[in-house]
């Protein structure tokens, strides 16, 4: 590793992590900076969905694709993560039928395998959904825990020489005349600042990217975009449930472990720091999931919660709904400033494939023309992190 | 408009390189729903973003809240203020593991002794036995119960006496191999809990099962284990094994 270029990722939610081990892979030094523990911010709040991309063949075509593909990786380079009940698109009303030959047309063009099932089938395999539903779809779809995918590539990372300092702010970008050269931090363990050089920095902060690239003088075109989910008591159904619609409010229930997780709503903010849980989301989030499953509404609840989706999109977007799930990279040397790239968008379900991209740029810049070999690599467990 | 009141949080702080720990004192104001994570992010936000604590899915799944919150291991992003009796809440790490800063315990002794225990995250899910699985599917799986918090082992007398006691989580972990092997070696993982800091040491106290927040009953599974093991090392029932295959009741 001596004599390696050095990348300080700024970051530690799914994104970051994916990148450390990316990066390690291809050669480089890492040291990975987060102000809080490890995946405390958007990463660790999601539903835990393991996207088959079907949610999103109806509006966003290219995040469906970008997810069926990942979702077939990271069951091979992740076993024994995930909970592979697989998922189904439920139809509740005559209007939802309506969706059906286009979202299998979509399914299709997007490479996502489907199966129809009868009202009786579905039954057969969900008994507590709506009795009333008219056919349903299923899609591989499945759970994850959305602290402990992002464990794993941490832990490979670290395990192949990554360096990762929780509880680590980035205070500052630390410059040489126009080009990033490292970042101020403040350890909150020692309180001490000090000074981190690095030839590439990358901004993989999700929704507080603005923040950074801010420090930098750059500008991105991130929308935090909460949501809220509500946890129940009791696994209501063993495969991921979702409503046969273009995605909306509250139309699925994710179960995991011996709970069943209901999303989301969405709005735009501009401190993602500060997320508020609107009693009338919760509300709604159970109002709607009791359409699919009508016991839903009889479970104590367990939890409810907000985290910010980190969006691509303008300052004029107001729910969220409207954006794309995808994810863009920016070289910040196209507005004139070397040394710094900041990867926004996308989800837990593609981090790798935006570490890859996002490392692709990196390795170009510094002239290393490693290949990228995140797809095979089989990632270590999640509690290997821990015990270093 | 919800009801709002002014809770007084009283915070154990300790950052390396000082002397000695300290607690600070925020006054935090609530409502009905806020939770003691709420609060503590809060105070983050608003008056000190050195405070150091661990958290990530905000609905007990991934443990990393579990704190002493009035004395009693709790996790944070379950606990709401309200629920919580008095005009002051305090705040401290966990126990019977070492503390990074704040709030934050080291978990890799946690893991040094849960690990070793091989248990597979992936169960067969018996939840809605009537369902048939779906074409490709072959049974119903889910993740397994235990979110690694460590409560169990912060409330746990013995833990706290013997630090080489493997402690609830990890011979929790053991009875489920024991359980539900999932092809991994029954006879190493009962070897390795069948010491005098094993499943031996535990002394009933039982108050693992009474904080766990994830239904796994760490107390009863060493009991079980210590009953699996008491069976083996019964003399005549080493004989019956030797010979006659016959299982007593």
């Amino acid at each position: 590793m001596k004599g390696a270029f050095h990348v300080l990722v700024i970051g530690g939610g799914a994104t970051g992590a994916a990148l450390a081990h990316d990066l390690t892979l291809r050669g480089l030094r890492v040291t990975l900076v987060e102000r809080w523990e490890v995946t405390a911010g958007t990463t660790g709040r999601h539903h835990g969905l393991l996207h088959s991309g079907a949610r999103y063949v109806l509006t966003d075509p290219d995040s469906a694709r970008e997810c069926i593909e990942e979702n077939w990786i990271l069951r091979r380079i992740a076993p024994d993560a995930f909970e592979l009940n697989d998922g189904l698109f439920v139809a509740l009303t005559d209007e939802d039928v309506t969706y059906l030959d286009p979202f299998l047309e979509g399914c299709a063009r997007c490479g996502i395998p489907t199966r129809v099932l009868s009202r009786e089938h579905t039954l057969r395999l969900e008994p507590n959904l709506n009795p009333t539903l008219k056919l349903a779809v299923q899609v591989p779809d499945g759970t994850m825990d959305a602290m402990r995918l992002p464990l794993r590539f941490l832990a490979t990372a670290q395990h192949h020489g990554a360096e990762i300092r929780p509880f680590t702010e980035v205070v500052d970008i630390h410059f040489q005349g126009r080009t990033v050269a490292g970042a101020r931090v403040r350890d909150h363990r020692t309180e001490r600042e000090y000074t981190i050089a690095a030839d590439v920095v990358i901004n993989a902060t999700g929704p507080w990217a603005g923040q950074i690239a801010q420090m930098a003088g750059v500008d991105v075109p991130i929308r935090p975009s909460p949501g809220v989910l509500v946890a129940v008591e009791g696994r209501l159904c063993n495969m991921v449930i979702n409503r046969l619609h273009p995605a909306g409010d509250g139309d699925i229930i994710v179960p995991q472990r011996r709970l069943s997780i209901v999303g989301t709503s969405s709005w735009v903010v501009e401190d993602p720091d500060d997320l508020d849980v609107p009693e009338a989301h919760v509300r709604m989030m159970i109002d709607l999931g009791a359409l699919l499953i009508p016991t839903l509404r009889e479970m104590p609840v367990r939890a409810a919660w907000a985290a910010a989706r980190p969006l691509v999109g303008p300052r004029t977007a107001h729910s969220g709904r409207e954006l794309s799930r995808t994810f863009k990279c920016f070289d910040h040397a196209d507005e004139g400033v070397e040394g710094l790239v900041t990867i926004i968008g996308g989800k837990a379900s593609t981090a790798r494939a935006m570490a890859e991209v996002t490392t692709d740029i990196v390795c170009a810049k510094l002239g290393i023309t490693a290949p990228c070999r995140t797809r095979e690599v089989v990632l270590l467990p999640h509690t290997a992190y821990y015990a270093g | 408009m919800t009801e709002q009141r002014t809770v007084q949080f009283r915070v154990f702080r300790y950052k390396q390189g000082r002397e000695r720990p300290w607690y600070d004192t925020f006054d935090v104001t609530v409502t009905p729903r806020t939770t003691v994570l709420e609060a503590l992010q809060f105070i983050r936000r608003v008056h000190d973003p050195s405070l150091m604590l661990r958290h990530s899915c905000h609905h007990a799944s991934c443990g990393t809240c579990g704190m002493r919150i009035n004395g009693q291991e709790r996790l944070a992003c379950i606990t709401r203020v309200h629920d919580i009796a008095g005009e002051r809440v305090t705040v401290e790490p966990l126990a019977n593991l070492p503390i990074i800063g704040d709030l934050v315990v080291d978990m890799k002794a946690f893991y040094a002794k849960f690990t070793p225990m091989a248990m597979p995250l992936i169960r067969h899910s018996e939840f809605l036995p009537e369902a048939e699985p779906p074409e490709g599917v072959d049974t119903y799986t889910r993740l397994e119960n235990c979110i690694e918090c460590g409560l169990c082992v912060s409330v746990c007398p013995v833990a706290a006496s013997d630090p080489l006691y493997l402690g609830p989580a990890a011979l929790a972990a053991a009875w489920r191999v024991v359980q539900e092997p999932r092809g991994q070696n029954v006879p190493e993982i009962l070897a390795q809990v069948d010491t005098a800091h094993g499943c031996w040491r535990c002394h009933i106290a039982m108050e693992c099962s009474a904080v766990c927040p994830s239904h796994v009953d760490p107390g009863a599974a060493i009991m079980a284990l210590r009953g699996t093991l008491i069976r083996q090392h019964l003399p005549w029932r080493r004989k019956q094994q030797g010979g006659d295959a016959h299982e007593p009741r």
